[in-house]
């Protein structure tokens, strides 16, 4: 088939369709993710009461999902389309639908149909209402009006779109493995993606050195406390503080917990705290992002 | 105030357009939107209440355009005031004063009139009710969508219709204003379409919308040609309630796949991707599978062609997780649950395991027993659980069978989650039912010593769902041990355990909760023992003498409450007065510990003779308490069965 579109020929057209509803292309973030959620052009833009429309295109880190590159439909490292409308328009599945069918989707000829899933982020202090999205029995995407994240109810709700790329496009190409979908006409996903699943499944299962990865989540959890307990709400020079950067190291903290527990190097028991160690710092970023964020808004006013 | 129909005949409807409800969620969420318009009071002659995913419908008949008009009364002065005072009055009303009416009270003689109120519209009534009721219908979860502290629902509501007649109910709700535009199909329909009450369903089904869930239940059922669908009736709901237009389409996979466990296959089909099984000429699973679409027709094949390759890939990955798993065996795994956590303050899987081998010693189990417990946890480590938590217990049953283990404990591990609900069976075999009664009475025992104690909806830890699985497996088992004695007297534990049993046999079992009540107070800490004497007492109460002996046993109870007595005093039969009391007495004596059935009948004329007769209270004390003693005595004796003063008689 000729007119099939190629992996990236999707990502274009998805992009190209969201810039046309008034969303910023934003690039891929260049900190490690396990999804497109934990950046702070979503974990932080959804906060406050100030309307963003956002689309990137994030590739997620999932440690303890890589497959050595043998598993046709498992990833270490897949790509998401993260879509955030703020606040969430009134039509927004039926603009969800416009971008299936702008990609080729003729959804008369297909099984549509949206069953409950609620999304919630523990380590993040976020949790939200919605559905996964099913076509023709595949979950190809998450749909989330997020109620909170950071620990905060949000002042206005915004609707979080996440696209599953490979699955989507493996679904619109009728490939049975990820590996064989087309990245362009010329380069398939395995050209281009099985040495980092085959290196990083090698890495996070059987090389990672675990005192080495403890040390650095101590190091940057140290490094994001430090600059917690620097930032003063009341400072009258406050917009300068890096909330930020210090938002980074909490960031550098999820990925090496997850490459830790991938690693088998935490025990069921330890989980929980470990988990409620990164939460403390990114509800806390959150808290003070948002009072920053809130003098900030005022001072535009004046 | 009077709420008689003026003129009786308005069509009321009401559609409540919200974006994807929870399939589980609707029959609920109906019912309690019925309640609330109930409640309104507003006269109609019936109702009936439909949903899709998408839309809430209530649509009523036979209601007053208006109120009845009323009556007020309104007290004015005394007949004695002063003339400008009473045309004051009368002016106020907009009447002349001769227009009053005079009323005596008991403070004199007084102006009155009789005011006349005009019944309020009924749609008004609705106008202002609906947008305050709409959002009290309950769900288990709700959002908020317009703001911090906008109106909350389950899910965003994008249209109302409201129509009473040929009227809108004008009214607005988290920014929706209510009209006569419904919407159709997500792709099939049009996004607005404009209704009537007469026109509605009609123009939802030109739109592709069956709002009838029994016509889509019908649809689904009526259109499996040539397929043996194993009849699931749980999954027939959540699909008639997923879809607005549902077609199903029939689709097939590899018959490699008929190599893995079929408790395996159909999880994959039925709850990860709502399909229905097929069943082959003898009865086995067939390579085949239903789905259900919302939509119409695939007349280009595309949605079975896209579910076979889904549904490929899952089974793909079940094989995978099958063949990892058998290369560490289930008894290679047991160290392995040191690092499975039950619970934070009640530790690791293999402490578990620990006390759950000593209660299923105690209550009797075998080495069988033993060995399945020891395993029974082992499969919360292998990757196809992880995959598919709901198979926890059968996949470690299927693992261990394909193992060697010997049957007994195998089938037991496979069963021992069970039953898992009121409708579910219990373990197949008494191994199986031993292991089942330890775990979930550890989990009790366990949960209740941290205090992890069921409050309101909340159980975390499905511990009345346990504890409803222990009645039932003494019960149904015919197991007898005494439960009390498995329960280390953790009070709120037994109160809990109280309070299930009362549920299962009244709820479950149909008995009288007054029955339930009388044979408990007897004891119930060998269930076996206590649903006999529930039935021994159901068929009891159709005999003539049940009733008034009850009766007076809940009067000789009033009696021994009243003067305090305990049974301490001592029982002297020369006191007996001639009569009556020792004919009671002389009863009782030949009589005692003999079955209730063959002696109701003669002791119920002796009783009742006895209180038409004799004074209990007799002046002197001597006597008193030696008719108490009798009483106590008495009441002893028979309620072994039942505290039959518990049963509550219409006498």
């Amino acid at each position: 088939m000729s007119d099939m579109l190629s992996f990236q020929e999707i990502i274009f057209k998805l992009k190209q369709y969201w810039a046309e509803r008034g969303c910023i292309i934003q690039e891929p973030y260049d900190v490690e993710v396990g999804a497109g959620t934990m950046v702070a052009e979503t974990f932080l833009r959804v906060l406050g009461p100030r309307p963003y429309r956002v689309a990137y295109v994030q590739p997620s880190r999932r440690p303890a999902d890589g497959r050595y590159g043998d598993n046709p439909n498992r990833l270490y490292k897949h790509c998401q389309l993260q879509v955030i409308l703020k606040p969430s328009p009134e039509d927004v599945i039926e603009q969800y639908m416009g971008s299936l069918e702008a990609i080729g989707i003729d959804l008369r000829q297909h099984d549509f149909k949206l069953e409950e899933d609620n999304w919630e982020a523990p380590t993040l202090g976020a949790w939200g209402i919605g559905w996964q999205v099913m076509l023709d029995g595949l979950e190809i995407s998450q749909f989330t009006y997020f109620q909170q994240c950071g620990g905060i109810d949000l002042e206005v709700v915004p609707a979080e779109l996440t696209y599953g790329l490979e699955r989507i496009t493996a679904f619109l190409q009728v490939k049975n493995s990820v590996y064989d979908i087309d990245w362009t006409k010329d380069f398939t996903y395995g050209d281009v993606r099985y040495n980092d699943e085959l290196q990083y499944s090698v890495y996070n299962f059987e090389m990672a050195d675990i005192p080495t990865l403890w040390k650095l989540f101590e190091l940057h959890e140290g490094e994001a406390a430090r600059l917690l307990k620097a930032y003063d709400p009341k400072s009258s020079d406050k917009r300068r503080f890096p909330l930020l950067p210090t938002y980074d190291q909490v960031l550098k903290c999820s990925n090496l917990f997850n490459t830790l527990d991938s690693r088998g190097a935490i025990s069921v028991t330890e989980r929980q705290m470990v988990i409620q160690r990164v939460r403390k710092l990114a509800v806390a970023v959150a808290k003070a992002w948002s009072d920053q964020q809130q003098d900030q808004q005022q001072g535009v006013a004046q | 105030m009077s709420i008689a129909t003026e003129a009786a005949g308005l069509r009321f409807l009401l559609e409540i357009g919200v974006e994807e409800i929870p399939d589980w969620m609707i029959p609920g969420a109906l019912e309690n939107l019925r309640l609330l318009f109930e409640k309104l009071e507003i006269p109609h002659e019936s109702v009936t209440m439909d949903a899709t995913p998408r839309r809430l419908v209530l649509r009523a008949d036979g209601m007053p355009a208006r109120q009845a008009d009323s009556q007020e009364k309104v007290m004015g002065p005394a007949k004695s005031a002063a003339a400008p005072a009473v045309a004051g009055f009368a002016r106020k009303l907009g009447v002349k004063p001769e227009d009053l009416a005079v009323e005596s009270t008991p403070k004199g003689e007084y102006y009155s009139f009789l005011k006349k109120v005009e019944g309020r519209r009924t749609i008004d009534i609705l106008a202002e009710a609906l947008p305050a009721i709409i959002p009290q219908i309950y769900f288990p979860k709700t959002m908020y969508w317009t703001g911090k502290g906008g109106v909350r629902f389950i899910r965003p509501i994008r249209w109302i219709v409201a129509l009473l007649g040929d009227l809108t109910v004008p009214f607005e709700l988290a920014g929706v204003r209510s009209g006569n535009l419904s919407s159709g199909h997500r792709r099939l329909g049009a996004p607005e379409v404009v209704v009537t009450i007469e026109d509605y369903e009609q123009r939802l089904r030109d739109h592709y919308v069956i709002l009838s869930a029994e016509e889509r239940r019908q649809r689904i059922a009526n259109r499996m040609p040539g397929v043996r669908v194993k009849p699931d009736a749980a999954l027939l709901e959540t699909l008639v309630y997923i879809t607005e237009y549902p077609t199903p389409i029939t689709g097939s996979f590899d018959p490699q796949f008929l190599q893995l466990p079929e408790e395996v296959l159909v999880t994959v089909m039925r709850h990860h991707q709502k399909y229905f099984s097929v069943e082959d000429d003898h009865g086995g699973l067939a390579p085949q599978f239903v789905a259900v679409m919302n939509i119409d027709a695939d007349s280009k094949g595309y949605v079975r062609d896209g579910n076979e390759r889904v549904l490929r890939a899952r089974f793909n990955d079940a094989r995978f997780f099958w063949e990892t798993d058998q290369k560490k065996k289930l008894a290679d795994r047991v160290d392995d649950l040191k690092n499975v956590t039950f619970q934070k303050d009640i530790g690791s899987y293999y402490e578990k395991v620990g006390r759950v081998t000593a209660l299923s010693d105690k209550l009797g189990g075998d080495g069988d027993a033993r060995r399945a417990v020891r395993l029974c946890k082992c499969d919360l480590t292998t990757e196809l659980v992880k995959e598919f938590t709901e198979l926890q217990g059968v996949v470690g049953g299927l693992y261990a069978k394909a193992q060697g283990e010997p049957e007994a404990a195998w089938k037991a591990i496979y069963d021992h989650y069970k039953p898992e609900s009121m409708e579910d069976a219990i373990p197949r075999s008494r191994t199986g039912q031993i292991v089942s009664l330890a775990d979930k009475i550890d989990t009790l025992i366990s949960c209740f010593r941290v205090g992890l104690i069921p409050t309101g909806s909340r159980d975390p830890y499905g511990l009345r769902r346990a504890a409803q699985g222990v009645v039932r497996i003494l019960v149904e088992g015919k197991i007898e041990v005494a439960l009390l004695d498995l329960l280390e007297g953790n009070q709120p534990l037994i109160e809990f355990f109280e309070d299930r049993i009362r549920f299962y046999f009244k709820d479950a079992r149909n008995f009288k909760y007054d029955e339930v009540n009388a044979a408990m107070a007897a004891g119930w800490s060998n269930l076996v023992d206590l649903e006999e004497r529930l039935s021994r007492i159901q068929s009891l109460r159709f005999t003539p003498d049940f009733e008034p002996l009850a009766a007076s046993f809940k009067r000789i109870r009033n009696i021994l409450e009243q003067a305090k007595f305990a049974g301490e005093a001592g029982f002297n039969p020369a006191l007996l007065e001639e009569g009556p009391e020792k004919e009671l007495y002389g009863e009782y004596l030949r009589i005692a510990g003999q079955p209730i059935e063959s002696v109701i009948s003669r002791l119920r004329p002796k009783v009742d003779l006895f209180f038409d007769k004799v004074l209990v209270n007799a002046p002197q004390e001597e006597v008193r308490q030696n008719r108490l003693k009798l009483l106590f005595e008495l009441r002893k004796e028979f309620s072994k069965v039942a505290d039959f003063s518990e049963i509550v008689t219409n006498s």
